[in-house]
């Protein structure tokens, strides 16, 4: 009674509060929480003329077909090898930077070296996947310089070949985003108690010393956190670069989950097939972080949820 | 002998302090080199760029490859185009934002925490790109530019950020004050609550500006007409597929022009990678303060 009462007297006295929220709150509903009810079209048989509610129904047969398609596995594969190799690149590396950086007694060094780090954070994936081709270029390209140099007249045109693709997507994404990942390490070294140096001082801890005994178990909690959260998406890896970067010599390697869906969806308007292979990355990325936020609880204390 | 060993240990953690200066020097000559390469290219005369001979400053310098880009119809259209679609883009994204974040802001909103796990359970899930495109073809939206305005518009991590730095630095005592004289929940918005939030406004635009001014996915899978197309898309057949429409330059084209363009192929892509990140460029400093805080801001606790 009390409740209802209150709730009342919240909606008379603060009904602006309820006008201001209702438009975003159709936003919400209308681009999230629709789209989560037209997933049913994966167990379905969309017909663009019966609609997401009228097409007949017909159960798991899409993820099925999708699973024994001689696509799936080469997919799966392509998608973790790009996934797993970037984390565990991308991590390492923006921990080296933040702790290098966090070491610098020059600001002005400091604040040039990241600031630099930072920008190519905001380039944008077109322009990115551009550089790479000019630079990668075999014949006018840094790269085909150096060989030059060393007396070689025909470099290999990388981007030709299925087997370079992952290092190029690797290292180019190291290069635009290590800047911004060391960000974080070094609000977590800034945080960590002053206390804790001068002590390792006091024990004669030298520099390397006080890196491995107070700067890394500090970060190491942001290191696992952000670790479950890149875990969870394994199977999601970015459609953007991926897709700029295939061209029909690497496609073998090239070609992932979520350019895979993009191909049958929207150009093949192969809705329903699509939205299963969709649907069965969700369900999979959900699954992974369960079951790495759940070990990491078990064994570091340190957990997402 | 306590001394000695501090001294030692000094010489120790100078030639380490000097190994990262070292390492720090190599990070960031790596990370320029590309950008100045392209920009030395992009000022270098195409024959120069062609057989390879600009590898650090400039060769030949010209400015052709301007001059190319200003000529290209094309480009200036998308130019205008993802100028319309940035801002018309930021300002309703932050406008849905804010008018979110208050009212979850506030304690006397009845039922805050039903939306509070609207918004985490659309953070957690989603549709897939199927549904989504679904819903706005069903709106009508396809090959318009409402598609790239307005289904990603409403960014529910931008909500929790501002949701918490309304709640952290805007005390209760301030609407208590405020509502003693008299003001109402939607006055204090305008009135109190937008010029106390300068801060996180600025990192909701700039958030919002480079992620529209950078994408190019929406426009991928919405847009058919060429016309419609962000400075993206037209970058995207520029620079990736190569696909260079030498008719969109000039009206007029004998064949020793065509030649000549052609040769300027090479060149117009350096000048294009250079003319598109300036507007980036120019608010990258704001952009780097407010968005190291804006990473933060939204981290802290209630």
């Amino acid at each position: 009674m009390r409740m209802g009462f209150a709730m009342k007297r919240s909606f008379v006295r603060h009904w602006p509060l309820y006008a201001i929220i209702s438009l975003p709150t159709a936003f919400l509903i209308a681009f999230s929480y629709w789209p989560m009810l037209g997933v049913q079209i994966a167990f379905r048989d969309y017909s663009p003329v019966l609609g997401v509610w009228k097409s007949p129904w017909i159960g798991l047969q899409q993820f099925r077909s999708f699973i024994s398609s001689p696509y799936f596995w080469p997919l799966v594969k392509n998608t973790l090898t790009l996934s797993v190799y970037y984390i565990v690149v991308s991590i390492p590396c923006s921990v080296i930077l933040a702790i290098a950086l966090n070491e610098v007694r020059s600001v002005r060094f400091k604040k040039l070296v990241q600031m630099f780090t930072y920008a190519p954070y905001f380039i944008s994936t077109v322009i990115l996947v551009g550089m790479i081709q000019i630079i990668l270029s075999p014949t006018n390209g840094p790269l085909a310089l150096i060989f030059h140099q060393f007396g070689v007249s025909n470099p290999p045109n990388l981007l030709a070949s299925a087997n370079g693709f992952s290092s190029i997507y690797v290292w180019s994404g190291i290069w635009q985003e290590t800047g911004y990942g060391a960000v974080i390490y070094l609000a977590a070294l800034a945080g960590v108690n002053t206390d804790l140096y001068e002590a390792a001082k006091i024990d004669g801890a030298t520099r390397v010393q006080k890196i491995r005994y107070v700067d890394l178990p500090s970060i190491s909690p942001t290191m696992i956190i952000l670790l479950i959260l890149s875990i969870g998406g394994l199977l999601s890896v970015g459609f953007e670069k991926v897709f700029l970067l295939q061209n029909n010599l690497n496609l073998s390697k090239s070609e992932i989950i979520s350019t895979y869906v993009y191909k049958t969806g929207l150009i093949n308007a192969d809705f329903s097939f699509a939205s299963a292979i969709g649907l069965f990355n969700s369900v999979v990325g959900l699954i992974l972080i369960s079951i790495v936020n759940y070990t990491a609880r078990k064994v570091s204390d340190s957990s997402l949820f | 002998m306590q001394r000695l060993s501090a001294i030692r240990e000094s010489g120790q953690d100078r030639i380490f302090l000097c190994c990262v200066y070292i390492f720090l020097s190599v990070i960031l000559i790596l990370v320029l080199y590309p950008i100045l390469f392209i920009v030395s290219s992009s000022f270098s005369s195409a024959a120069a760029v062609q057989d390879g001979r600009v590898w650090l400053w400039p060769v030949d310098p010209t400015l052709d490859g301007y001059i190319g880009v200003f000529k290209y119809n094309a480009v200036w259209t998308g130019f205008i185009n993802s100028i319309i679609y940035t801002v018309c883009g930021t300002v309703l994204s932050v406008s849905l934002t804010v008018m979110m974040a208050y009212p979850l802001s506030r304690k006397e909103m009845f039922g805050r925490s039903v939306w509070i796990w609207g918004i985490l359970i659309a953070m957690l899930f989603n549709g897939g790109l199927i549904p989504f495109y679904l819903v706005v073809k069903d709106l009508g939206m396809v090959n318009t530019p409402w598609a790239i305005i307005v289904p990603t518009a409403l960014n529910v991590f931008a909500v929790i950020i501002a949701k918490t730095f309304f709640q952290n630095s805007l005390p209760k005592e301030l609407y208590e004050a405020a509502q003693l004289d008299g003001c109402g929940d939607f006055r204090f918005l305008t009135r109190m609550v937008i010029p106390l939030s300068k801060p996180i406004l600025a990192v909701l635009v700039l958030w919002g500006a480079v992620g529209q001014w950078n994408s190019y996915f929406n426009a991928l899978i919405f847009l058919n007409s060429p016309s419609l197309y962000p400075l993206q898309l037209v970058l995207r057949q520029i620079l990736v597929e190569n696909k260079i429409d030498y008719t969109s330059m000039s009206a007029s084209l004998d064949t020793q022009k065509l030649v000549v363009m052609q040769n300027m192929e090479t060149l117009l892509k350096y000048s294009l990678i250079i003319i598109t990140t300036i507007p980036i460029l120019l608010i990258y400093p704001f952009v780097q303060k407010y968005f190291v805080k804006g990473v933060f801001v939204g981290s802290v606790k209630e």
